[in-house]
């Protein structure tokens, strides 16, 4: 039973080293070995692209609350306006990031 | 084959051990090749521990006794499906449950993450393999289940509480939610490592933490009945530190997933939420080791062993990395946006937070406590069901009030006219109960009064918002009753099934506060023949019985049961002797009313050579609505997790457009 048990532990180590070494083996030596990392730019647009989803999450909400009647025709007109310019704004702020993707598109082909 | 159960555990260390050291150098110096075979050292690691967990179930079934470990927990009668319970039934079987479904979590969350982010992912590889390393180590260096022995001829057999069916269900549970809690930890401190600030760790380990909730909350139900039917003392929760232990991560765990929705929809609390998952992740951590140490006396616990100071240094170690990382990042996590009143939805999830960490943090206290006083003062106290059950009134009845008054508050703000509009019919039918039970009794507990009444509140609020979300629904899109309000659950699963969760959570407290406020007690001595009354009920002890099991002697009462004048037909309730383990356990009779919830408990507390028992009669009320409310906590929680594929749509559309971020 030892010697079994130890060819099986013997197969099973050097599959899992075969296993962890694949990435090197598949590509011994590759033209990039680079983590893909975001750059400050990519940071701040996924920032906005997340305060945009908020905002028009949060403006789906009221005009979901003020339909329930959670929210009152006072308190809706209160809160409506803000809200629109908050989704204005950071859709204007992604505007220019596309277009200067669709540059960087440009030129890298 | 222990060799080769060890040989896997050796492996398992090895893989985990590259996963954290050459996961961390990947990461720190972003190499891809390194930091994918990081992530496939990670998916071995869940390889060799199947390997590893195939070989201690295989002979637990052949009734290897050259195993100690299976010699220790078996015996040659006991029955397969406690055979194969046997697995966690002891120390060193368990802590490989605890591997083998660590690393297949951790597998899971590397094949879902390489989709999400592989900068975030190069980070949270290291920390899953930091958490794993630790379990290996355990289980090869300190306390492994593959020791041999010369085997004998027969085994010890299975601790006989443990020999109920809920065992086979109530532990792996428990083990899915603490161990599920890692995968959240490990992506916040992987996004504060990659220096993020965004919510990709929070997309990405949603269901993650929803599912260890979940299975954290089934497990101690779970555990709850198996306690009610097996443990035969009467009741279902005695706030037993190991007990303690899984409610307590699971109570960090719902103050996260309320405040995390703060952030996701506000920006806000970011540093709260870190907290909060590092809370819930050591909460777990602890358990483990309330339950592994032997430093404290419990039915649930293992017995004394020296895993206790190698998981304390792990749980100081994990704490104080992850607080230190925290603060090192706190300029990252500020928020931009504040809150913008009191009166708010975001206001009352954070009320929620406060008192969901005041009762866990006192519960904490309650279980740390007899542990120091020992420690330090030499002095064994013990902290009793009184003092958790003055704060569980004190923290919990607001909580069951805000249950109520979030649903009914918008974001951002409500004016007072809003919230009195809101508030008129969940209130008026509230008193209206309150008073209605009032006049029935129900005043000789004020607390099952006031229970009762912000239940009706409660479920008062839900009802209201499904009628009123349906009647919106019908009002835009038309169709039928049905089909509006299946559309608008459909619409927001996290709202609907959250408020489904919260029903659950108003049943179970109707269920504990009516079992435990106005329950009936009467013990007694009876021969055969003679009658004892309790409540509306009349049992007749009518005969004892005995007959041989596969492993087991089983002595019976038997009880003809009347209620009014109606025969409710006989009730068994005794003792087993189990041979193999020379130990003796109450089994108990129960009539259960599933009409009125209510339950006839039945222990025979002694059973005399001359045929005489003395009953203690139990008359729980409600309490069958406490495992009702199981069922459909369940069902809320999967309308909570099932996919929306709008949501998946506005999540893919986010992130696509950023491509070069996730780009795996």
């Amino acid at each position: 039973m030892t010697f079994v048990a130890l060819v099986l532990g013997g197969i099973l180590a050097v599959a899992c080293v075969l296993y962890v070494a694949l990435p090197f083996l598949r590509e011994p030596a590759p033209s990039e070995d680079r983590l893909d990392e975001p750059g400050a730019l990519e940071r701040r647009a996924l920032e906005l692209a997340e305060q945009r989803d908020r905002a028009l999450g949060a403006l789906k909400e009221l005009e979901f609350d003020h339909r329930t009647g959670k929210i009152s025709d006072h308190d809706y007109r209160e809160l409506i306006g803000p809200l629109r310019r908050r989704v204005a704004e950071t859709l204007r702020a992604l505007e220019p990031r596309a277009e200067s993707n669709e540059d960087r598109v440009r030129a890298s082909s | 084959m222990p060799e080769l159960g060890r040989a896997a555990l050796v492996l398992c260390l090895g893989l985990a051990l590259y996963a954290l050291l050459g996961g961390a150098y990947a990461a720190k110096t972003r190499r891809r090749r390194m930091a994918r075979s990081a992530q496939n050292a990670l998916l071995a690691a869940f390889g060799v521990s199947v390997a590893a967990a195939a070989i201690l179930l295989t002979a637990l079934l052949r009734h290897d006794f050259s195993f100690v470990y299976v010699a220790d927990h078996t015996s040659l009668e006991l029955p397969t499906p406690y055979k194969i319970s046997a697995f966690w039934g002891g120390q060193e079987g368990s802590l490989l449950l605890w591997l083998l479904i660590l690393t297949g979590f951790s597998a899971a969350a590397v094949a879902f993450g390489r989709r999400t982010g592989a900068d975030l992912l190069s980070w949270v590889v290291p920390v899953l393999g930091l958490v794993t390393t630790f379990f290996a180590f355990m289980l090869v260096a300190v306390s492994s289940p593959f020791d041999t022995q010369v085997a004998p001829a027969d085994g010890a057999g299975l601790n006989p509480s443990l020999q109920n069916p809920y065992m086979m269900i109530h532990p792996p549970f428990l083990y899915l939610g603490f161990v599920g809690l890692t995968i959240p930890f490990a992506f916040a401190m992987g996004a504060l490592l990659a220096r993020r600030s965004d919510e990709l760790w929070i997309v990405a380990t949603r269901r993650w933490t929803l599912f260890a909730w979940t299975a954290l909350g089934i497990g101690q139900l779970l555990g709850a009945h198996w306690a009610y039917v097996e443990v035969g003392w009467g009741g279902y929760y005695a706030w037993d530190p190991v007990e303690n232990a899984a409610l307590m991560p699971w109570l960090a765990a719902t103050a996260f997933l309320h405040s995390v929705m703060i952030q996701e929809k506000r920006g806000m609390l970011k540093v709260w939420n870190m907290l909060l998952v590092i809370l819930a992740f050591c909460l777990a951590l602890f358990g483990t080791f309330l339950t592994r140490s032997g430093v404290i006396s419990s039915i649930h616990s293992f017995t004394q062993s020296p895993l206790g100071p190698w998981f304390l240094g792990f749980i100081c170690l994990v704490t104080a990395g992850s607080l230190a990382l925290v603060f090192s990042r706190l300029t990252l996590l500020r928020a931009r946006t504040r809150m913008e009143s009191l009166i708010s939805r975001e206001a009352s999830f954070l009320y929620n937070n406060l008192l969901l960490v005041a009762l866990c943090l006192t519960i904490l206290w309650g279980v740390v406590f007899p542990i120091l006083s020992d420690a330090v003062r030499g002095e064994q106290i013990t902290v009793s069901a009184p003092y958790y059950n003055f704060f569980l009134r004190i923290f919990g009845l607001p909580l069951l009030l805000l249950m109520g008054i979030g649903p009914l508050v918008a974001w951002r703000r409500a004016s007072l006219r809003s919230l009195g509009r809101s508030f008129t019919w969940p209130a008026a039918l509230a008193l209206l109960v309150g008073a209605v039970l009032l006049a029935f009794g129900a005043g000789s507990s004020k607390a099952g009064l006031v229970a009762y009444t912000f239940s009706a509140f409660v479920l008062g609020s839900i009802g209201y918002e499904f009628v009123r979300g349906t009647r919106a629904r019908r009002a835009l899109a038309g169709g039928s009753w049905p089909g509006a309000l299946a559309e608008l659950i459909a619409r927001n699963r996290r709202r609907y099934g959250g408020y489904i969760v919260h029903a659950a959570i108003v049943l179970l407290a109707i269920g504990v506060a009516g079992s435990s406020a106005y329950d009936k007690v009467h013990a007694q001595k009876l021969r055969p023949g003679q009658t004892l009354a309790v409540g509306d009920y009349t049992l007749k002890y009518r005969s004892l019985v005995q007959r041989e099991s596969a492993n087991a002697t089983e002595t019976r009462a038997l009880l003809d049961v009347r209620r009014g004048g109606d025969s409710l037909g006989t009730l068994a309730s005794g003792k087993n002797n189990y041979r193999a383990e020379q130990q003796v356990s109450n089994e108990v009779g129960i009539r259960s009313d599933y009409l009125t919830g209510e339950d006839l408990f039945v222990i025979a507390d002694q059973i005399n050579p001359d045929g005489s028992v003395v009953f203690k009669v139990l008359v729980k009320p409600l309490v069958n609505l406490i495992w009702l409310a199981g069922f459909i906590f369940l069902a809320g929680a999967i309308v909570t997790l099932w996919p929306s594929a709008a949501e998946q749509r506005r999540l893919a559309a986010r992130y696509r457009e950023l491509r070069p971020l996730v780009r795996a």
